[in-house]
């Protein structure tokens, strides 16, 4: 079980915590791991909080239910740690990743006293910065890989840079934007 | 080479279905429905295959112009969910008895109310008795697989039934995982073409179909029904064996898994079967305690005397059933598994369950609860009830 890597993501519907669930199964398919990428749905509106999950491993996977005890835990939207225990059954030697501006120290008292590593990134602020607009969810996923070390920053970033030039074939202009949120993200996160 | 893939469970019954390219899809394609026609909305728009798309008003629609489709002689597929399906109802009772091979795509969900669309098999298992083989999925892997293998058995002179090919809804289809797709040539030749025997567009053969049945034919025709389900189990088993051929995959009624020792044993339909193999390995890892799974594959026709045999060495068996049919006692699976152990004079203690209605999840830490309780029954030959429930919270609890 243990080689198997669990990862759970808190967003609100409309934010793209449930693509990026999606896009981290896709890249880690494509370093030939096995992969599951599954959301858990409540009422579908915008704004709800939403819960999605990530299971990659060297081994097939059967396990189909949601995830309890993840090694990682990834908040895309800092406003939901009022409202759910996005630390619960968190792995201690693994982390919590915040999409935040403000510091690691002020975060941590809204952790119910989780004693694993903390990290913050200004998804808004790196989105800001490389696309002129608010998609946090690319800034979170390249923050997520350079924390768990799912795989090589190099290997990540021609995976995704690949799946960007087949995603806006038609529009070629924004593939440089969308790889410098994901560099800057992963320096951010280390 | 087969070739690998990551796709959710709609996409890889959709891109089966694009591998087959059949002549006729009517669908009603919002919620509950899945986003199954959708995708072969876009095959089709984008050119990749020919089958005709019938926008219809409603599933009742949908079930009779695929109908109407495979009685003219086409081959006609749908997909529907939930209260979709519900809404199908009369029209597959009729589509089984005028024998038309049919295959529906089916994502399991609950039916209202109250309002839930969420991981549960009260649409196929209330569906049981309309006449349709059921063939039900562990994984994306065994959908996709299943969906391919769905038209010969339906289109087998033997048989002449319509097959539903079932998948837990959200958990498998639209959760991604690996999968392995078989190559485009394969399928179609392992499919072939459909020739049907009978159909109403052929001008040398004329012929009334669903015409009104006075009560001097009607019981003959529910026979014949019954002789084809019969047929249906050495139709399956040898599809089931074609496909290994071509793919190296083994299917049967039902996977025994671990179950060649077993002491205490699961029987249990669709994706939580995988969580419970993930128990079973943890339990023989840590404790050596012999524990096994049946997974039940195809329900239709019921496998009784196999699933029998294949329990008459255990010393307990909790079967767990993912819908209510309220007859106060057992679940559908609960019963029929239990009529069966009964029928060859098993001796082993029963216990049935209710697990996961609604989508509720069950966990691997719930499984082996399931077998320490059937380690508790076989020693004490007590138990208490003739159901009990896994997860299920108490009036009284604070957690939502």
């Amino acid at each position: 079980m243990r080689d198997t890597v669990e990862i759970r993501w808190h967003g609100r519907g409309g934010q793209g915590a449930k693509t990026a669930a999606l896009l981290l199964a896709d890249v880690a398919f494509k370093t030939g791991k096995y992969v599951q990428g599954f959301p858990e749905y409540g009422p579908e509106r915008m704004g709800a909080p939403i819960t999605a999950y990530n299971r990659i491993s060297g081994n097939p996977i059967t396990v189909h239910s949601n995830i309890y005890e993840p090694d990682y835990v990834v908040v895309v939207d800092e406003s939901l740690l009022d409202s759910i225990d996005v630390t619960k059954g968190l792995n201690p030697k693994g982390a919590v990743i915040i999409n935040s501006t403000r510091s690691k120290e002020e975060i941590e008292e809204h952790l119910h006293g989780y004693q694993g590593a903390v990290y913050t990134v200004d998804a808004k602020a790196i989105s800001m910065k490389a696309l002129g607009k608010n998609y946090p969810n690319s800034p979170m996923l390249a923050a997520t890989v350079a924390v768990s070390k799912i795989m090589e920053r190099e290997e990540f970033l021609a995976e995704m840079k690949a799946s960007f030039q087949h995603k806006f074939a038609k529009k070629p202009e924004v593939i440089d934007g969308n790889m410098m949120a994901l560099e800057l993200a992963f320096e951010a996160a280390v | 080479m087969a070739v690998r893939e990551r796709l959710s469970g709609n996409e890889a019954v959709a891109y089966a279905i694009k591998q087959v390219n059949p002549d006729v899809m009517p669908a009603f394609p919002i919620t509950p429905s899945t986003e199954i026609p959708q995708y072969v909305a876009n095959y089709i728009a984008n050119g990749e295959i020919d089958t005709e798309f019938i926008h219809v008003e409603s599933e009742h629609s949908a079930m009779s112009a695929t109908i109407g489709a495979s009685a003219a002689g086409a081959r006609a597929i749908t997909a529907t969910s939930s209260c979709g399906m519900a809404l199908m109802w009369e029209e597959l009772y009729v589509a089984a008895s005028n024998r038309l091979p049919i295959v529906l795509a089916l994502v399991n969900r609950a039916l209202s109310g109250p309002i839930n669309i969420n991981a549960d098999h009260s649409d196929s298992m209330g569906a049981r008795d309309s006449g349709w083989i059921q063939i039900y999925a562990e994984s994306n892997q065994e959908v996709y697989d299943n969906f391919i293998q769905a038209f010969p058995i339906a289109e087998d002179k033997r048989v002449h039934l319509p097959v539903m090919v079932c998948q837990d809804g959200f958990i498998t289809s639209h959760g991604v995982e690996n999968i392995l797709l078989v190559e485009d040539d394969k399928v179609k030749r392992f499919v072939g073409a459909y020739e049907p025997e009978h159909y109403l567009l052929n001008e040398t053969e004329r012929m009334a179909l669903g015409p009104y049945a006075v009560s001097n034919y009607y019981m003959e025709t529910k026979r014949a029904q019954r002789e084809a389900m019969i047929n249906a189990r050495e139709v399956i088993l040898e599809t089931a064996s074609r496909f290994e051929e071509m793919t190296g995959r083994k299917y049967g009624f039902f996977e025994e898994y671990q179950m060649e020792d077993a002491e205490y044993a699961v029987v249990i339909i669709g994706s939580a079967a995988g969580t419970c193999k993930a128990a079973i390995e943890e339990i023989r890892a840590t404790t050596g305690k012999k524990v096994g799974l049946i997974k039940i594959r195809v329900f239709r026709p019921f496998p009784e005397e196999e699933i029998a045999k294949a329990l008459s060495k255990v010393k307990a068996v909790a079967i767990l059933d993912r819908s209510e049919m309220f007859a106060a006692t057992s679940g559908p699976l609960g019963a029929e598994v239990r009529a069966a152990m009964y029928q060859a004079h098993s001796t082993a203690e029963v216990v049935n369950y209710f697990y996961g209605l609604g989508g509720r999840d069950i966990t691997v830490s719930d499984f082996k609860s399931v077998y320490d309780n059937l380690e508790t029954i076989a020693r004490t030959h007590v138990v208490t009830g003739m159901y009990e429930y896994i997860g299920l919270r108490s009036t009284q609890s604070e957690e939502v």
